[in-house]
């Protein structure tokens, strides 16, 4: 089957500042593709040459099998774009805003009641309420809903998570996971919270405008080849520089409580305890740890400084 | 048109829900029609006149009589030459002086037709001229009773000779009505319909817009008409606020000074979609607005009178779409021309209005 979105060589550039530097990918149909990546990484850019609000500099994108240069006017009735800093009108009431984003679209609430009605069920009680009245989870529902009412097949959120509490996350991605099953939705949605990344069937990781990898986060975590230490002390603030200085040690990043540090090959972690209690260092742990997606990025985007 | 019309529908409620914008909207214009309206009606009571008398006979002395009898008019001093008129007016303790001349009754008897000499003080040019029309007023009731029973008044004239002192060139009326106008639509024209795209801008909603079937075009109408239909009422309101409530008169015809005002609404608008264009933030779009309209207050002539700027300033103030609009207004409005002497003014406004438009368009094109 041909892929729903297919971008090959895309660049954008602002000034001189290279957004965008060649990315190509394919999106399967019914598929929910995450692009993660650290804030200024290209994701909105990539959204905006998707939506068809910005012309790239070079490459090209289908969505569908059209265009989005040249056949924009039939595509955005397909895609539903959620800009990353959406926040409905928050003077309208939760009923309005719909019923305006359903017009200007074409359509009415009514027509495509039963796209909405799943999430739509729990604004409902609200809906006499001004949307800036709203708490963030149901703002982000509302706003998933006035992107969903005219019936995209493409889903392009981007960033829709940022600023919202972990409950509403979770059950954000629940959503969207229903709309994948239930209305076969394509669904692109980017984030920088890495620990969402499980949540998508595949992911990209984007830094600096170019793909990093694009793998099913399992595949991802996979190819992950080192091995990998959680190391703590009681002396967290002194640990950091320690560990740098310690000529065994490849890469220590902290992660909350701990460092995740990856060795040179031969040296052993043993080793690297005696020395950090040799530093002074009490209550030294080291144990090794399966690598998330955010070592994998960690370390991905070190061989590509590297390279 | 379905849609167009919702779009409208729903910029009319962000303007209704807002508080604020209603306030200013609506409630500014009239405000400042009735104060600028009541300032100059109370500020003309009890003017401090100033009597040179060359004549000193029975008749003169008769006018003098009616003059202060008048509420209007309260005796500042008797002056005996013209210098001592000029001394008082530069001590502020007269506002407008009534000069007869030495031959003045014996003029009246043999020709029919004597002239009164009335100076005021130009300084406040409107309250100057409401002044001396007061005196003719009272020169123009009191004739009968001065002549003999049985002569026709019909064939006596007493003629007013105004000279304003200080600002001699200043022919205006009422001039701050044209000058409000001006100011109100500007506000709302550019800095209320800047914001209300720009709020657009920042909450992400006009990319959603954009990505919408809707044409940018219907977009930016949609966003205007609402403040194009406010700026309208606000005209209706402040017309009829002049003409009912502050009795000022509008001389000319009242089409041709709607059809002015309504071509200046436009360019007031599509000064506000170019602010748009250019600011990111609210707050950049309102201060945008207010780099525009600070200068229009000083260099339109609303306030102060173009002939007697500095000639950069003079010249500055060619780039400010009031500076026309006041003029074609107050030619409209108080000199009451025909329409063929505004040409000019409407010409240049609807150049600006040409190049905003196609500046603007631009600009908003190639965000798309």
């Amino acid at each position: 089957m041909a892929p729903l979105v297919a971008a090959h060589g895309l660049r954008k550039s602002f000034g001189k500042t290279e957004a965008l530097r060649g990315v190509g990918f394919e999106v399967a149909e019914g598929e929910i593709y995450g692009l993660i990546g650290p804030d200024g990484a290209g994701k909105s850019t990539l959204f905006r040459i998707l939506a068809t609000l910005l012309k790239a500099d070079g490459g090209t994108a289908t969505i569908d099998g059209l265009d989005v240069l040249a056949h924009y006017r039939p595509l955005r009735r397909r895609i539903g774009y959620m800009p990353g800093r959406f926040s409905l009108y928050q003077d309208l009431t939760v009923e309005e805003n719909l019923a305006f984003f359903a017009s200007i679209f074409g359509t009415t609430l009514r027509e495509n009641y039963h796209l909405v009605a799943d999430i739509y069920r729990q604004l409902e009680p609200f809906r006499h309420r001004r949307a800036g009245q709203l708490s963030g989870g149901m703002k982000q529902k509302l706003a998933l809903s006035c992107t969903l009412i005219h019936a995209p097949r493409l889903l392009l959120l981007d960033e829709p998570t940022t600023g919202v509490d972990p409950v509403s996350r979770k059950e954000f991605w629940d959503t969207l996971r229903r709309l994948r099953d239930e209305q076969g939705i394509t669904v692109i949605v980017s984030t920088p919270y890495m620990d969402e990344a499980t949540q998508c069937d595949r992911i990209a990781l984007i830094q600096e405008g170019a793909f990093l990898r694009v793998d099913t986060p399992q595949g991802i975590v996979d190819a992950y080849a080192d091995t990998l230490w959680a190391v703590r002390s009681d002396r967290m603030h002194r640990l950091q520089d320690d560990l740098h200085r310690y000529p065994a040690v490849r890469t220590a990043f902290p992660f909350g409580e701990t460092f995740h540090v990856t060795l040179h090959p031969g040296a052993s972690a043993r080793a690297l305890c005696r020395h950090l209690e040799d530093c002074g260092h009490n209550n030294v742990e080291v144990r090794p740890i399966c690598a998330g997606i955010e070592d994998c990025f960690m370390s991905l985007m070190k061989k590509s400084h590297e390279s | 048109m379905k849609t167009f019309t919702v779009f409208v529908k729903k910029e009319f409620l962000h303007i209704f829900r807002d508080r604020r914008t209603m306030l200013i909207l609506l409630v500014m214009p009239v405000v400042m029609i009735v104060l600028f309206g009541f300032a100059i009606n109370t500020d003309v009571k009890d003017s401090r006149v100033v009597l040179l008398d060359h004549s000193q006979d029975e008749l003169t002395g008769r006018i003098k009589e009616h003059l202060l009898a008048s509420p209007y008019f309260t005796l500042a001093a008797e002056a005996d030459e013209v210098s001592a008129v000029h001394r008082l007016f530069r001590e502020n303790k007269a506002d407008i002086a009534v000069v007869f001349g030495a031959h003045f009754t014996e003029e009246l008897t043999r020709t029919g037709t004597a002239a009164v000499q009335v100076l005021t003080d130009g300084t406040e040019p409107n309250q100057a001229s409401i002044r001396s029309s007061y005196v003719e007023a009272v020169l123009a009731s009191c004739l009968p009773d001065l002549l003999p029973p049985g002569t026709a008044p019909a064939a006596y004239r007493i003629e007013p000779v105004v000279r304003m002192l200080y600002n001699p060139q200043s022919r205006s009326e009422f001039n701050f009505v044209p000058g409000v106008i001006g100011l109100i639509l500007l506000l709302i024209g550019a800095m209320m319909t800047s914001i209300a795209i720009v709020k657009e801008k920042e909450t992400g909603t006009l990319e959603v817009l954009l990505v919408s079937p809707l044409s940018p075009f219907v977009i930016v109408v949609a966003k205007l008409v609402p403040y194009f239909v406010l700026s309208c009422t606000n005209l209706m309101t402040i017309l009829l606020l002049s003409t009912r409530l502050l009795h000022i008169p509008i001389a000319g015809s009242l089409a041709g000074l709607v059809g002015v005002t309504v071509l200046y609404i436009l360019v007031a608008l599509l000064l506000g979609l170019f602010i748009s264009t250019c600011a990111e933030s609210q707050l950049a779009a309102m201060l945008l607005s207010l780099l525009l309209i600070v200068p229009t207050v000083y260099l339109s002539g609303l306030a102060f009178p173009i002939g007697s700027m500095p000639v950069a300033l003079q010249r500055a103030s060619l780039v400010f779409p009031a500076r026309w609009y006041v003029e074609a207004a107050r030619k409209l409005m108080i000199q009451g021309v025909e329409m063929r002497y505004v040409a000019g003014e409407c010409a240049i406004l609807a150049g600006m209005a040409f190049a905003l438009l196609c500046v603007s368009w631009k600009l908003f094109k190639t965000r798309l």
